[in-house]
């Protein structure tokens, strides 16, 4: 099962699937050829001429390069990392002598067999370069990853949650001791999902039920106050994602949309299937102003940081305030992944 | 505060204020399964602020357990609004656990009970209750604020405690020792000062002139008295009311550039 561990822990090689991965391959090669153009001349606008001779030949090195990786994905992921580290680099070096001999066929330029060694030499050393910077980066996030660990075991239990609940529990012992029996369970499980390795991925089908027993259990506290609409359309039951992605979100929901409310409101959750993209939608009324914002964004950065760390720039999280046709506001979340290659 | 707590004494009248109905029967069973040590009586359940102030109005009342977040009127904001009952019922808070709301409780010396409540505890406390003074304007003060303004302004007419929701009102104006409260429908008096007004509902209202603190929402528009420029005093048109509310020349440039930027 794929997870955000090997993204920490001696990754053997960043995922060249991953737009974000990508960018940073192209701008940072482009940056080395700048920096290279700037040593070997001796004027500004000589460097930059100097770089888009040197960019012409090194756009469709690149492309081709990162093609290949894309296409080659996972089987690299599955060989040791020392030698699909030096894979890498020997591809680049060697892309570098067949596009230097296909480019002096073109143009009928002579390299010689020293500039066809100097290509591969510079395309070598510009792989190396950037596999050490992105390993670099991936044991850099790693701290971060753990604060994010603490931070999802700390702030995802809103004691305030908890408590009620035992005592929701506890009141329906007596009464109904059915109910209490599957209000326990449902809280097991609830604590088992905030107590297991954040960096373990779960199928999203999991992450919804998990969901649903949490409405429940709020539902026993507040009864027909708590309201929920479901729109799942076409759901991916299969596809991973981080734990606890929607289930902080509701609380927010409830915590901040519901409880304060008299009459109560409904929370509305949606998830659409739009191409290779998931989207998943959370509304719930707007009612309270002075809390709002600190606890709100607690849950929000948390879940931010842990989407960044798996998925880079692929997923985005977006939050607003609409005011509604009938004068009341709605305070809205939505969460884009992507689920192309992931379910797989 | 005078209710007698010995064994044999009449019960103890208690009012259980909680939003959520489970909580609310767990302590009415808490209570059943007391009434032998110590006799007490249920005499009503309510599930905010707004709807506790009424039952005290209506019955006697020893004690009141109440929570602190609720919709509509929170606990505190309701012990606040009990200085001006005259009878009044002492008050234990009960709470979810949430480490600023417990520090504040011990900071300010008001008894609480934490939820889910044990039997023993709840005994504890209403055992101390003849002994409890009611709670002071300082403690008041150190209390947890879920909501730092209040929901609601009380006031006392015939001996009757009226509630006036803050999102009614259209002006504050002060009168003498009072503080004059205008709604759509009338005039109420409260025993307040339009500087603590100010201080708590500053986000909501703003100053007219030196007696005068107007809901920003119920401004309309502005119209002016007198042509000359020097001479040009402003009036402001209020939402429902016919009434204009004149604005000092010293608060217009202020009440100008705010209201703007809130777009009337």
């Amino acid at each position: 099962m794929p997870s955000i561990k090997q993204n920490a822990h001696g990754q053997p090689l960043p995922d060249f699937r991953n737009a974000g991965v990508m960018l940073r391959i192209l701008l940072g090669v482009n940056l080395l050829a700048l920096l290279a153009a700037l040593v070997r001349s001796d004027g500004l606008l000589a460097c930059l001429q100097d770089y888009v001779a040197m960019a012409a030949w090194l756009q469709p090195l690149l492309l081709f390069n990162l093609a290949v990786l894309a296409l080659l994905g996972s089987r690299l992921q599955g060989s040791a990392v020392w030698s699909a580290r030096a894979l890498v680099v020997v591809l680049a070096a060697m892309s570098a002598v067949l596009l230097s001999l296909l480019w002096s066929l073109l143009t009928f330029d002579e390299w010689g067999w020293q500039g066809l060694v100097r290509a591969a030499l510079l395309a070598g050393t510009a792989a190396a370069c950037m596999l050490s910077y992105l390993a670099l980066r991936a044991s850099a996030l790693s701290p971060a990853l753990i604060e994010a660990r603490l931070q999802s075991l700390t702030a995802r239990i809103r004691p305030h949650f908890l408590f009620n609940s035992l005592t929701a529990v506890i009141s329906l012992i007596r009464l109904d001791p059915r109910r209490a029996e599957t209000a326990l369970e449902e809280l097991a499980e609830l604590f088992r999902a905030l107590l297991r390795d954040p960096r373990q991925l779960v199928p999203i089908g999991d992450e919804l039920a998990l969901c649903r027993q949490y409405l429940d259990l709020e539902k026993l506290r507040l009864g027909e106050r708590l309201q929920v609409e479901w729109n799942i359309d076409d759901p991916p039951a299969d596809l991973l994602v981080p734990p606890l992605l929607l289930q902080p979100l509701l609380e927010n929901a409830v915590y901040h949309g519901i409880e304060p409310a008299a009459n109560g409101g409904t929370i509305r959750v949606s998830l659409l299937r739009r191409g290779d993209e998931l989207h998943i939608d959370l509304a719930n009324p707007s009612v309270s102003h002075a809390e709002h914002a600190r606890g709100n964004h607690m849950a929000l950065d948390n879940i931010q940081e842990r989407l960044a760390l798996y998925y880079d720039l692929e997923a985005r999280i977006d939050t607003g305030e609409v005011r509604l046709a009938d004068g009341s506001r709605e305070y809205r979340v939505q969460i884009v992944l992507p689920c192309g290659g992931r379910s797989r | 505060m005078n209710a007698v707590v010995a064994p044999s004494a009449c019960p103890i009248s208690v009012l259980i204020v909680d939003d959520e109905a489970p909580a609310r029967a767990r302590l009415r069973d808490l209570l059943a399964d007391l009434a032998a040590e110590l006799p007490n009586e249920v005499v009503a359940e309510a599930e905010n602020g707004v709807v506790a102030l009424g039952v005290i109005e209506a019955h006697r009342v020893d004690v009141a357990l109440v929570d602190i977040r609720m919709p509509t009127m929170d606990g505190v904001e309701f012990a606040r609004h009990l200085s001006q009952v005259a009878q009044p019922p002492a008050v234990i808070f009960v709470t979810a656990y949430d480490a600023y709301a417990v520090q504040a409780f011990e900071l300010s010396a008001v008894d609480y009970l934490l939820k889910p409540v044990r039997s023993t505890r709840l005994l504890a406390a209403l055992r101390k209750l003849p002994q409890q003074p009611p709670l002071s304007k300082a403690q008041l003060a150190r209390l947890p604020q879920p909501q730092p303004a209040r929901s609601h302004l009380a006031c006392h007419e015939r001996g009757r405690l009226l509630l006036i929701p803050v999102d009614g009102i259209i002006y504050l104006k002060a009168d003498l020792k009072y503080v004059t409260v205008r709604t759509r429908e009338r005039e109420f008096l409260v025993d307040e000062s339009l500087t603590h007004l100010e201080q708590e509902f500053g986000d909501q209202f703003i100053r007219l002139h030196r007696s005068v603190l107007v809901a920003r929402n119920a401004i309309v528009g502005f119209a002016r008295l007198g042509t000359d420029d020097a001479e040009a005093q402003w009036q402001a048109m209020l939402r429902d009311v016919a009434e204009r509310l004149p604005v000092s020349r010293r608060q217009w440039p202020l009440v100008k550039s705010l209201v703007r930027r809130s777009g009337v």
